[in-house]
Order: structure tokens, then sequence, then C-alpha cells
């Protein structure tokens, strides 16, 4: 994974156009235009990010995990990688990363996978698809919109014997991520909940998320 | 972190490193060995049906709990891309990425379990020859198989909105999809390596339907794939009668993760 891990050097942006702090287990949902950055900034490290992008002339068309891995020839993420829909178009790209490893295989924690991993007691607790469920249906959608996700700031190495453990996040407070546009997205997110495994150090935190324009030509 | 937050932290660490010990050997029930190539022959009164799938095709298969789908890579050239949904609930359906996360595993071989997305069992693959699959990288595209063969082909992605458009399903009915007999691994660097040496004629996975389900499956070459021109083989498909579950059935007990899926499988049909 060295070829993954080589972070980006800080860069500045102009001033933002949109900011705000995401608290601890909520989700967070907004249109990015074409063009426009998203930076995530994982405030007090160590603390997963869940993201779906969809098309927003037409929500049919959204991220595909395993197309984007597919045409990178890599399942992890990181800066370069091409957000890729499940028409083959680049949805938007990694245009800066100062943590370095993400992954896009693990999906999303739900009250019913918890329930399976972590035992029944685990079933009433929050999750990533309750926030994913409750931000699509401001946007007209369900369930059955919910793919496979991006994984920012989460951890997941996958050995050449296809051992796959969620382990300790590597990012330090403040590491960011920017994510262009190349087409107008809804952008939507969950701040994972989960207290069952290292995604989040055992400690869910807030995160920041900015919006800049696209630099005039 | 306060102290009882940095405890109640410690004590979900705790939990997490049991759980990982169990699931990635400790105490992890062996798996079976494969299937042989020659084994697990084929009762002729337990078939249903049986059918070839043409190269580039897709096939649209009914199941029910219990019944079971042989799949059979006849030419050894093959891969076989699979989704599916619960024939009652079809926005329950595959999820490949709770299938790979729940058993600690991508290496899907005889003995795993295919989940869905409300922690219940779709498919427990009762028999495999091969054991090298793939659960990461996903089928065909038109634009891939252009890239791949400097024309757009029949691919896995167009097959797959077909098969669900014919049972009443669209575009955002279809999740990533396992591929049968498609050995790609993750080496060291993070790259996707097919390991083509793993393929043989006569090839077969066996799955067990948990729950009553409709199945798409496309018989298209693996995007990773290095044979040029693309292979073409025809695959076999049988679905067969439910049979009995034998007491210590490996994909029921090889692990408490499989465990509860399949309590929580056989919750929803009690």
């Amino acid at each position: 994974m060295t070829n993954l891990m080589s972070a980006a050097p800080a860069r500045s942006l102009p001033e933002a156009v949109y900011a705000h702090d995401v608290p601890a287990e909520r989700p967070w949902s907004r249109m990015l235009r074409h063009g426009q950055t998203l930076r995530i900034i994982d405030s007090e490290g160590q603390q997963a990010v869940d993201a779906l992008l969809y098309c927003a002339a037409d929500t049919a068309e959204r991220y595909s995990a395993q197309d984007t891995a597919r045409v990178q020839g890599s399942p992890y993420v990181g800066l370069g990688t091409e957000l890729v829909s499940n028409e083959g178009r680049v949805m938007a790209r990694i245009t800066a990363d100062s943590c370095g490893l993400h992954d896009t295989s693990a999906g999303c924690c739900s009250c019913e996978s918890n329930a399976v991993r972590f035992g029944e007691a685990t079933r009433f607790q929050h999750a990533c698809r309750e926030n994913f469920i409750l931000e699509l249906s401001k946007h007209g959608m369900t369930k059955r919109d919910i793919v496979s996700n991006l994984n920012f700031f989460m951890n997941v190495p996958i050995d050449p014997a296809g051992n796959f453990t969620v382990v300790d996040g590597i990012s330090a407070p403040g590491n960011y991520v920017d994510i262009t546009a190349d087409m107008d997205v809804i952008f939507v997110i969950s701040n994972c909940p989960q207290v069952n495994n290292p995604c989040n150090g055992f400690n869910p935190t807030p995160i920041r998320v900015e919006i800049f324009d696209p630099p005039v030509a | 972190m306060s102290g009882t937050k940095l405890e109640i932290a410690e004590a979900n660490r705790r939990h997490y490193e049991e759980l990982r010990a169990a699931g990635q050997g400790a105490t992890l029930k062996a798996l079976p060995k494969p299937t042989a190539l020659d084994g697990a022959p084929v009762a002729p009164e337990a078939v249903i049906g049986r059918e070839a799938v043409p190269p580039g095709w897709y096939a649209v298969v009914r199941l029910r709990r219990g019944e079971v789908l042989r799949i059979v890579d006849d030419s050894g050239t093959s891969s076989v891309a699979l989704i599916g949904w619960r024939a009652e609930d079809m926005s329950e359906r595959i999820n490949c990425a709770d299938t790979v996360k729940v058993q600690w595993s991508a290496a899907l071989s005889k003995g795993r379990v295919i989940l869905t997305d409300m922690g219940r069992v779709l498919l427990a693959l009762i028999e495999d020859t091969g054991g090298a699959h793939d659960l990461l990288m996903g089928g065909s595209t038109a634009a891939s198989s252009a890239a791949a063969y400097g024309a757009a082909t029949r691919n896995t992605q167009d097959n797959f909105l077909a098969a669900a458009g014919k049972v009443g399903l669209g575009p955002r009915d279809i999740p990533p999809c396992v591929t049968f007999f498609a050995p790609v691994s993750v080496d060291a660097n993070g790259r996707f390596v097919w390991n083509g040496e793993r393929k043989r004629a006569g090839d077969f996975v066996e799955l067990r339907a948990e729950m009553n389900l409709v199945l798409a499956v496309s018989n298209c070459p693996h995007p990773l794939d290095p044979a040029r021109p693309a292979a073409n083989g025809a695959i076999t498909i049988v679905r067969q009668r439910m049979r009995p579950v034998p007491p210590g059935d490996p994909c029921r007990t090889a692990s408490p993760e499989a465990a509860r899926a399949f309590a929580f499988t056989d919750r929803l049909y009690a």
C-alpha cells in the first residue's frame, strides 16, 4: 500500500463558501456543484466518515465502489482516486489527502449487521445506515438507494490471503481529504457512530465539512 | 475522554479483539476442504431444472428456501457474476461488504455464507471445488469490455439491468456483485491480481438458498481476466430440490457470526 500512503502536502484554498461542524454520530448532505471542492476534516482524529454520492440530475446514477476499485485496479482510496458511478462516469476525484488511507470495501454499519458481528445486544445502537436512510429521505431516496459506500479515514487492510480487518485509524486531528466534483452531485455523509470496532477509536467525534468554489480562471 | 467514556472504549476494544481472534482463526472452526472435481454428484431425482447459459448471457433463477443451485464452469474459462434479492421484499438483497466484513475475509470458499443487507443469510456455499472468487472488484461493463477487447461486448452490468427489469426492478436495485470462478486477490502493494492457475474445467459451486430468492446470474468474463480473445465458454446451472441440512452443517456452525446470521434468518421463516 506504500503507493497510497504518500499523503499530499497541506494546500491552501480560497475562503470556504460553506462550513459546518457535523456532530458525532450525525448525518449531513449537500449539493456539491461541478468544480466545487468538499473538504472533510477529521477534527479530532481516528473518525470514520461514511460517504455516498448521487448524480443530482438523476439519482439512479450513483457512486459505485466496485467500479471505482476496478478502474484504478486497487480497492483502496487515496490521492488521485476517481470516484466512478454505476454508469462508468467520474463523479468526483480525490484532489488532496493528508491522511493517506481510505476504504471502499467495508460498507457501512447497520443495526442488523452489528447484531450479526457483535451480538444481539448491539442491535439497538445507532448506526450509519440509520443516518443514511434519514438523510436520503430528504432527497426522495430510500434504503434501496444505499450502495456500498466510501469510508474516509477508515483503515481496512486486505491481505493477499483475503484477511479483512478494520484496524486502528491512522488519521491525526486535523487530517483532511478534498473531493472535487466532476458533475453536480448530492454528497451524503454519515459521521460514523460505531463503537464496536476501532474505526472511530471506540469514541465517535465531530468532523468538519467545508466547500470551496473552483478557482477563478 | 472522561474516565467513564475511556472505560467504555477500552471494554469495546477488548470485545473487538476477542471477536477478531475468533473470526480470524483462534476459534474459527476449520473450514471444510474444497469439494473434489468429481465429488458431490447430483442425484438425478433431485434435479428440478438444468440449463446452459451461453457466453455473454444471463439467467434469472428463482429458488425456494432450502433449494440448491449448482453453477458449473464447464470450460474452466468462464466467470459467473451473481446478485440476488429476497422474494418477499426485494429491498433486501445481497450485500458483499457485509459478507466480507462479518466473516473477516474477502476469500469466499466452501463453508462460508453470502449475506443480505439485513443481517441474514442469502446463500450458503455448501460445495466449492476452487475457492477462488471475487467480492471486491465486480463485473464487466460496456466501458470495461471496450477497453479490454477493443469493442463493447455483452457485459455483466447490462445483463443485471436486463435481469432486474424482467422482475420489476431497476438500476436502483443493483448492488455490488459476487463473481464465482474469478480468482482475484489483493497483493502487498494493494493491487488486484488475477490468479488464473486456480481455474479448472468443471469447477463448480453449490449454493443453498437460505431464503426465497430471485437471483440474476451473468456469464461474462471478469474484467481482470487476461484472456484475449474473451473467454467464451457456456456455463451450466442446475436447480435442485431441497435436501436435509446435516447436523453440524459447516456453514451454519463455521463461526459465531454465521450462527447468528442463520438464527436471524430462521426467525424470519419461523
